[in-house]
């Protein structure tokens, strides 16, 4: 066994807090919840772009899904939490192997903190055991943490360009490769990445929005009612989490059936040639480049429907996906002032009808 | 508290600020504080400090605080003497359990202002640099000095919005200064009774209304509102928060934040006056019978009453501008950048040897060097093993990737005589152009003035939305104080070169100046001030363009951007192709 092969094991993140806010306890921002839910269901549906206004719950909810996501199985000692099910894509050590043992791990959201640097994200040589021993290991970064999960990035308009672009690579292609300090390693590395920002603090490069799988905009809730609850709600989980989170548990256990079962089904859902062509027609009529707008609308819409226990995605599916599969997806015309959110939602009831 | 009469004044709600700061400051988060530098703020630092536990941390973060700094990373010095990677706890782990001061705040880069909020969301840094992956506690309160001279000037409102505090002491001179019941004893024993102190149901509702009503949108107000809430009712000894204790944060932490005054109820506001004063203390006896939570609405009701009491007259004034241009200090500061080629975006590293500018950077250098160490120490330079051998070939230096960013600055005549010509084709104009900077990725800014005066109406962002919203807010009508706005702009430009950032101003205007710099009318000495601020703007050197908005070329248009060293364009004959090519020309000097 070469030094370079054997890469540094290290202790998952952490959860930072012992009981985190539950998710089902979050008041409100439905459409957010949804398509977290629907990430989790098919992690192929792209990323999630969470746009909104500063205070409204956003990193909380992302955080929270790591508290309600059904543990997975992944081979025992593989760095990269590999799935034993599988026969391709995986890591150089577990490849090999028939027959790997395995055990149940949590599903991993790793939180990418600010002013982290690139060694740390696609992994570097292992500092310390060159340092001490003088061995050449490869030290995996948070890409490799995130592997089979989700990787979320608050404020994602402040990170360093050459970070997002990497990142988006990566996300795109499922694999990680490093060429640094004379190491050549590659490794799996399929997350959904969730990003969320304020616009009002710096816009998006367009290039970036699009290869975000959903686009939510969420904000302030005014009415009162709403925001006694979430007030009220925040503040019994700061007085006493343990208890609070035990009194949301069984809501929490019934969205993670949800999620098992819409897996299960997911599969089997099937999708007509009317609605491929209603999608297709949406597009058109929305004028969004290229085909990425529709297969993102067809498969966020047939994850909804496995989530709900349909058997084939229908037009109030489409309807109800339109809005966060395209709306970022708009040819921006600088002078138009109707928001995208707008736009879809006249074209939705233009083609799909009411 | 018990027997001293309640103290009351600007500076006992400081101080009272300051004790429930104390009590709490993870839950409350910390305090902006508007005061200029001087002895009052230090009173009050003091005050705080002397209010803590003793021994706790207190950090100062200076402007020039690294992110490296501020989060932590590698220890260069421990690393090579231990010969194994050593962390370096940064300011905020450091301050884990105290305070950290924010000086200048209203100056700091997002970035810093960034890892504050997640470390006050998350109580704990997360540290992911340099080869290592540490978490580390940081239970702090921070208080941000805001030495804004300006409204325009605050602080980022992503940090505010996490602070329960907004404290302006401006105002307050040396004999404002008075002796305060709250010593460091009744603070701790107000800590220790803190965990067992409930708010009632009706509190946070009315918590929640008074938000509303006072238009403070982001709902983490109304949260520190409980808290703050919370710590009063600890502090004057009760188990449950009181009518005076949900007031007491309503003074603290929401009025500061208001956007709008309450609306006055039609029969209440005239039956239920204010008895005289500012504060809205309940009488002495009564907190007894209020600890028994009455009806919500009631509640909410006598809460909003007392945060209409507690606006004082001049904040009347304040709050409409805010109210206009939405939530304060709310600017797109992320692009500010170092105008030097060697602070540029990192941009990787590069084998080189340090020197001629370039900065070495330690960690790449030392990654490089560290898989040699066996090899090296078994060569002819083993003498003392143990210690890590850096040969000239590890060296590396980072790479900057230098853009140095532009700022359009649109200074739009929105007088009467430009609004009959041609105001909404200069909007049509400005349009066009914010097109083409958000093509280029480039900030603006707009400067509008009319009647007396200029007024920055959107500080330097990169919100293509907030542009358009703000110019199509744009009333028109007026004398024009051409002077005060080539003034204000040339203000903003400085500020904006010494940011880092390449200003570029835009004047459309008609050259028909009628207000003079100091507001007051006639046409002659408009003119000579105008030119005379125009003089300046050219001394200063910055790039410019003007666009003649009147229906025929003026030669008062055109004397004015000889003046400032403008280009010059008559907007009849400028189609929107030869308008951006023309500001292209002008950011291209």
């Amino acid at each position: 066994m070469t030094a370079r092969s054997t890469p540094t094991r290290r202790p998952a993140a952490s959860r930072s807090a012992p009981f985190p806010f539950p998710f089902s306890a979050i008041v409100g921002q439905d459409e957010l919840k949804l398509a977290l839910l629907i990430a989790a269901v098919d992690p192929t549906v792209g990323g999630v772009l969470v746009l909104g206004d500063r205070g409204t719950g956003k990193s909380t909810a992302v955080r929270a899904l790591a508290a309600l996501l059904p543990r997975m199985r992944a081979v025992t000692g593989c760095p990269y939490r590999c799935d034993p099910a599988r026969t391709a894509g995986l890591c150089e050590a577990c490849a090999p192997d028939a027959a790997p043992r395995s055990a149940l791990v949590d599903v991993p959201v790793v939180d990418l903190p600010l002013g982290a640097t690139e060694d740390r994200v696609v992994g570097a040589l292992d500092l310390e055991r060159a340092l001490s021993q003088g061995v050449k290991a490869f030290d995996p970064g948070l890409l490799a943490q995130a592997h089979r999960g989700f990787l979320y990035i608050d404020e994602v308009n402040l990170l360093e360009d050459h970070l997002v672009d990497l990142l988006l690579d990566v996300a795109a292609s499922g694999e990680n490769v490093v060429e640094r300090e004379g190491l050549s390693v590659r490794h799996p590395a399929r997350f959904v990445l969730v990003g969320s920002g304020n616009p009002e603090e710096g816009e998006l490069r367009p290039q970036l929005l699009d290869r975000f799988g959903l686009c939510l905009e969420i904000r302030t809730p005014t009415e009162l009612a709403v925001r006694i609850e979430v007030v009220k709600r925040r503040d019994a989980y700061e007085h006493d989490p343990e208890a609070f989170v035990a009194a949301w548990r069984r809501q929490d256990e019934r969205l993670r059936r949800q999620i098992v079962a819409g897996r299960e089904r997911l599969a089997a859902v099937t999708v007509s040639d009317a609605m491929l062509e209603q999608a297709a027609r949406l597009c058109m009529a929305l004028g969004t480049d290229g085909l990425r707008g529709e297969l993102t609308l067809m498969r966020t819409s047939r994850a909804l429907a496995a989530l709900e226990g349909a058997g084939a995605v229908e037009t109030g599916h489409l309807r109800r996906m339109a809005a966060a599969s395209l709306r970022h997806r708009l040819r921006r015309n600088p002078l138009d002032d109707t928001g995208s959110t707008t736009r879809v939602e006249r074209a939705v009831a233009e083609v799909l009808g009411e | 508290m018990s027997q001293s009469p309640a103290p009351s004044g600007p500076w006992a709600e400081a101080g009272l600020a300051a004790a429930l700061l104390a009590i709490d400051p993870p839950g409350t988060g910390g305090a902006v504080l508007r005061a200029p530098h001087g002895p009052v703020r230090d009173h009050w630092l003091a005050l705080l400090r002397g209010l803590l536990p003793e021994g706790s941390p207190w950090r100062r973060i200076p402007v020039h605080a690294t992110e490296a700094r501020l989060i932590g990373g590698l220890d260069l010095a421990a690393t090579l003497r231990a010969g194994r990677p050593v962390a370096e706890a940064g300011l905020l782990a450091e301050s884990h359990g105290g305070i950290a001061v924010l000086a200048m705040a209203e100056r700091h880069g997002a970035t810093t202002i960034g890892c504050l909020a997640a470390a006050l969301d998350r109580h704990e840094v997360v540290l992911e640099r340099d080869g290592l992956a540490r978490r580390l506690p940081a239970r702090l309160g921070v208080v941000a000095l805001d030495e804004g001279a300006t409204p325009e000037e605050a602080v980022a409102a992503a940090l505010s919005d996490r602070l329960a505090f907004v404290l302006d002491l401006t105002a307050l001179g040396m004999r404002d200064i008075h002796p305060l019941p709250w010593d460091a004893a009744a603070v701790a024993a107000a800590r220790t009774r803190l965990p067992h102190t409930a708010l009632p149901a009706a509190g946070l509702q009315a918590l929640c209304a008074v938000a509303l009503e006072l238009g403070v949108m982001p709902v983490r107000a109304s949260l520190l509102a409980a808290r703050v809430a919370r710590a009063a009712a600890a502090l004057a000894g009760r188990d449950a928060a009181a009518d005076e204790d949900v007031a007491t944060a309503v003074r603290l932490v929401l009025v500061p934040r208001a956007t709008r005054l309450p609306v006055p109820e039609t029969d209440e506001a005239p039956a239920q006056p204010e008895p005289d004063d500012s504060l809205p203390q309940t009488p002495p006896d009564e907190p007894r019978e209020e600890g028994v939570p009455r009806d919500d609405e009631a509640m909410a009701e006598r809460m909003i009453a007392a945060a209409r009491a507690a606006i004082p007259d001049g904040l009347l004034a304040l709050l409409q501008p805010a109210a206009r241009r939405g939530p304060r200090g709310e600017r797109g500061r992320a692009g500010a950048r170092q105008a030097s080629p060697r602070h540029g975006r990192p941009a990787g590293t590069r084998a080189a040897a340090p020197g001629g500018g370039a900065r070495l950077n330690v960690v790449e250098t030392l990654r490089a060097a560290a898989p040699w160490q066996r090899l090296r120490w078994q060569g002819a330079m083993a003498a003392r093993p143990g210690r890590v051998q850096v040969r000239p070939e590890d060296f590396r230096v980072t790479r900057f990737q230098d853009r140095r960013e532009t700022t359009t600055v649109f200074v739009v005549d929105a007088s009467g005589s430009s609004a009959l010509h041609r105001l909404a084709e200069a909007k049509g104009a400005v349009e066009l152009l914010l097109a083409d900077c958000y093509v280029r990725r480039d900030q603006v800014a707009l400067v509008a003035f009319r009647g007396r005066s200029a007024e920055l109406l959107l500080p330097p962002t990169r919100s293509l939305v907030r542009a358009r919203r703000s110019l199509a807010g744009l009333p028109g009508g007026g004398g024009t104080p051409l002077a005060a706005g080539i003034d204000a702009a040339g203000q903003l430009a400085t500020q904006l070169q010494r940011r880092g950032s390449t200003p570029v101003l835009v004047l459309l205007t008609d050259g028909k100046a009628n207000v003079a710099a100091d507001g007051a009318p006639g046409r002659e000495q408009a003119r000579s001030d105008a030119l005379a601020a125009a003089r300046q703007v050219r001394a200063a050197g910055f790039a410019a363009l003007l666009l003649d908005t009147s229906p025929q070329p003026q030669a008062a248009a055109r004397e004015l951007a000889e003046a400032m060293g403008a280009r010059y364009l008559a907007l009849p004959h400028a189609d929107a192709a030869a308008v951006s090519s023309a500001v292209k020309a002008a950011q291209a000097l």
